[in-house]
């Protein structure tokens, strides 16, 4: 045999150093070992939620829960007094794809504050430019349309792991667990209904808080908000803002309304944490107090898994190297350690 | 004792229903109770699981440490067929056994608390799979050496069927599932910990790391050389059988290493990063830090070679501390060091913990039909019996 257990050992060991180093070793090493960066698709949609334009009237949500026909969500806190028509959800849930929450400080006196002030956030899904759960899912029932970028889910496919669930930085899949044949249920940004061309919640919001588009066209629109300054008035596209084909520039079949510009957070939410997501939020206060996680790289968790798993596998060479040594040595022990009652 | 030479395997016979294994049995059944309410009613029936903690005990103890403890073959082919240690040959089948359950109790696990059980065949379906997926190859490592381990445990049918021509056959070709056999729980308990890595910061720094995979498999490893001493240990008391101490003192060398590295990986690893300083803080995470690392300490202190023997009780006694140590480790990365964020929670209910009972139970079942019923255990010489028969005293029940 031309490799010796010598020979075969000092390999294995140089490629475990080889995993150690491609899997920790020095963050260098572990930059390059990420997969690159997915680029945002050509015709990337999404939402911009500005938190400052939000009154807090839920019309999204209620919007959100007749288009997809589902049921009412009464917290049991809130049972003595709805009498169960009042849909009043506090968090997403299998029944709840969007849900409009608040921030509270001190005296609750100044909308967009930070103290003694409220704000608004609509929770739905970000539609990640590079998703953990189409990056986790076994059996491709989260899948990432090539055009639009819309994170979509196959209750068909889909065995119920809730590895999507676990692993969403956002936390937004959900699953049915009262159900003996739950789903996971998320927003897919009414994709998932034929006769839609927007999606409900953006469709209904009467001061575009809520505002559907081309991604690169919302991004542009957020970062025109925050150049501008507080006080100033700004013409506010409602529903729907796209990209028109021939010129670029930003179109809307809608009416704009005059308003006045507030006091944000230096920032879009989304433009490049976590790889980036094709829904964004402006807001007043910081984005922490609105429970969106700010203390996150900007690469995305998919590049980084899917680097140390591509690298340890790629072609299958490592595990098949791996397997012959492996082979080998157990056909020399077994000949050599044949049991005594093989008569 | 004179120095046991393991020759042949032998079932060691005795009745099957004993006092300990009806009380087995009861658990077994109280777990058949949840799980007909949990296929009935759902998940959520039986358990306290939710979208902010969508794995539980079902998943962290059946499936996570109880393929770790499913290592025990892997832990000892290693030692036998790859690195050529001819004289563990006799821990070599309960060994297989000890894996053989592990993984398929494992693998049960996953279809209990699977949403949609009935759709689990997709993932053998290739125009499915989706190869970015850890859990994907998880999933097909499982299958794949579930199946691996029944051919390698298969001689032991055999045996007992008389297939002599059958044993033969399969003895020219077991050396390729002896290799598969390596192979494939070095890729499965590796990428349990890489399943983790894309949680991000939901993980506590303590634990998240890109080493995750590499820490994951060397704990694998100790856990079941862990695995094989305790059982080793149990087997010798509960049945009356001479203690194989001279191989297991070896043994304990290689985990007393195997240990060393994992902790040195570990603290480099957290000093390199700076995230050591979360072990610092008062939270519970850098409690169970320290629990969890003591835990690892104190078996190494347990095993480090002293250039006399362990005794039987101390190897015991550290083959115990390995075991809760790895438990912890796992269990901290899959539930308490785990954080969703604000307003979730998750505490096992009744159910959960009485079908984890159960599944264990019956594992154990199991290996007490197998060992007196098929030629597992090596054959102890007749004057060891004789000698020792005396000492049981009058009307105490076998185990």
């Amino acid at each position: 045999m031309a490799l010796n257990r010598r020979a075969f050992l000092k390999l294995t060991a140089a490629q475990g150093a080889a995993a150690a180093t491609v899997a920790g070793g020095t963050d260098a090493a572990a930059q390059d070992l990420r997969r690159g960066p997915r680029p945002l698709p050509p015709g990337a949609v999404g939402l911009l939620y500005d938190s400052t334009l939000c009154i807090g009237c839920r019309a999204c949500q209620a919007a959100c829960k007749e288009a997809n026909g589902m049921p009412a969500e009464v917290p049991e806190r809130y049972a003595a007094w709805n009498g169960g028509t009042w849909d009043s959800p506090t968090d997403l849930s299998g029944d709840t794809l969007t849900v409009i929450q608040v921030y509270q400080h001190g005296t609750m006196a100044e909308k967009d504050s930070a103290v003694d002030g409220y704000a608004f956030v609509k929770r739905q899904c970000m539609h990640c430019t590079d998703a953990s759960c189409v990056s986790v899912c076994p059996v491709s029932a989260m899948t990432k349309d090539p055009e639009t970028g819309i994170v979509a889910h196959h209750p068909d496919r889909c065995i119920g792991c809730r590895y999507c669930v676990l692993a969403c930085p956002f936390g937004v899949p959900r699953y049915e667990f009262d159900d003996p044949f739950g789903e996971i249920q998320k927003c897919q940004l009414c994709s998932n209904l034929p006769d839609r061309d927007i999606p409900a919640c953006a469709d209904v919001c009467p001061t575009g808080a809520n505002l559907f588009g081309h991604t690169e066209v919302l991004q542009a629109e957020a970062r025109r908000r925050l150049a501008m300054a507080p006080g100033d008035t700004y013409a506010f596209p409602r529903g729907v803002l796209l990209r028109d084909e021939e010129t670029g520039e930003p179109v809307t079949d809608r009416s704009r309304y005059e308003g006045e510009v507030a006091r944000y957070e230096q920032d879009v939410y989304g433009e490049e944490l976590l790889g980036g997501t094709q829904c964004l939020v402006l807001a007043g206060v910081p984005f922490g107090l609105l429970g969106l996680p700010e203390d996150v790289p900007d690469t995305s968790y998919a590049s980084i898994t899917e680097g140390i798993q591509h690298t340890l596998y790629r072609y299958m060479i490592a595990p098949m190297l791996l397997l012959a040594g492996l082979i080998a040595f157990a056909y020399r022990s077994a000949r050599k350690h044949r049991p005594e009652d093989w008569d | 004792m004179a120095h046991v030479q393991a020759q042949k395997h032998a079932p060691i016979g005795g009745r099957i229903i004993t006092g300990p294994f009806l009380v087995l049995a009861v658990f077994a059944l109280i777990a058949t109770y949840y799980l007909v309410q949990r296929f009935v009613f759902g998940l959520g029936a039986v358990t306290n699981l939710n979208d902010g903690y969508p794995w539980g005990i079902w998943i962290a103890i059946d499936l996570v440490v109880g393929t770790a403890f499913g290592c025990a073959g892997y832990a000892i082919a290693l030692l036998v067929y790859i690195l050529n240690r001819g004289e563990y040959h006799p821990l070599v089948r309960p060994a297989l056994l000890a894996s053989l359950f592990g993984y398929a109790l494992g693998g049960l696990s996953v279809l209990i608390d699977l949403g949609r059980y009935w759709l689990g065949y997709n993932m053998f379906l290739p125009w499915l799979s989706q190869y970015n997926s850890v859990m994907l190859e998880t999933a097909l490592c499982i299958a794949a050496y579930i199946t691996v381990l029944m051919i390698e445990f298969s001689p032991v049918f055999l045996e007992r069927l008389g297939l002599k021509n059958v044993r033969r056959k399969l003895d020219r070709v077991l050396f390729i599932f002896i290799g598969l056999g390596v192979l494939l729980p070095t890729m499965h308990q590796s990428s349990m910990g890489t399943i983790l890595v894309i949680l991000g910061h939901q993980l506590s720094p303590l634990w998240q790391t890109q080493l995750l995979p590499l820490l994951f498999l060397v704990s694998a490893l100790f856990m079941g050389f862990g695995i094989v001493v305790f059982e080793a240990v149990l087997a010798s008391v509960g049945f009356r059988r001479p203690m194989e101490t001279f191989i297991l003192n070896r043994l304990c060398v290689a985990m007393a290493w195997l240990l060393l590295g994992f902790l040195v990986l570990r603290f480099a690893d957290l000093l390199f990063n700076g995230d050591i300083a979360f072990a610092f803080a008062l939270t519970t995470d850098a409690v169970m830090f320290w629990v969890e690392n003591a835990l690892h300490a104190l078996a190494l202190y347990l095993l480090w070679p002293r250039g006399k023997r362990l005794t039987g009780q101390r190897l015991f006694l550290a083959a115990l501390m390995l075991l809760v140590a790895g438990v912890l480790y796992r269990v901290n990365c899959y539930l308490i060091a785990y954080h969703p964020g604000d307003g979730w929670s998750y505490f096992p209910t009744v159910g959960e913990i009485m079908v984890t009972i159960g599944i264990f139970s019956l594992e154990i079942m199991l290996y007490l039909v197998f060992v007196k019923k098929l030629p597992v255990l090596h054959t102890v010489e007749e004057a060891y019996r004789e000698e020792h028969a005396a000492e049981r005293p009058p009307g105490a029940a076998p185990v």
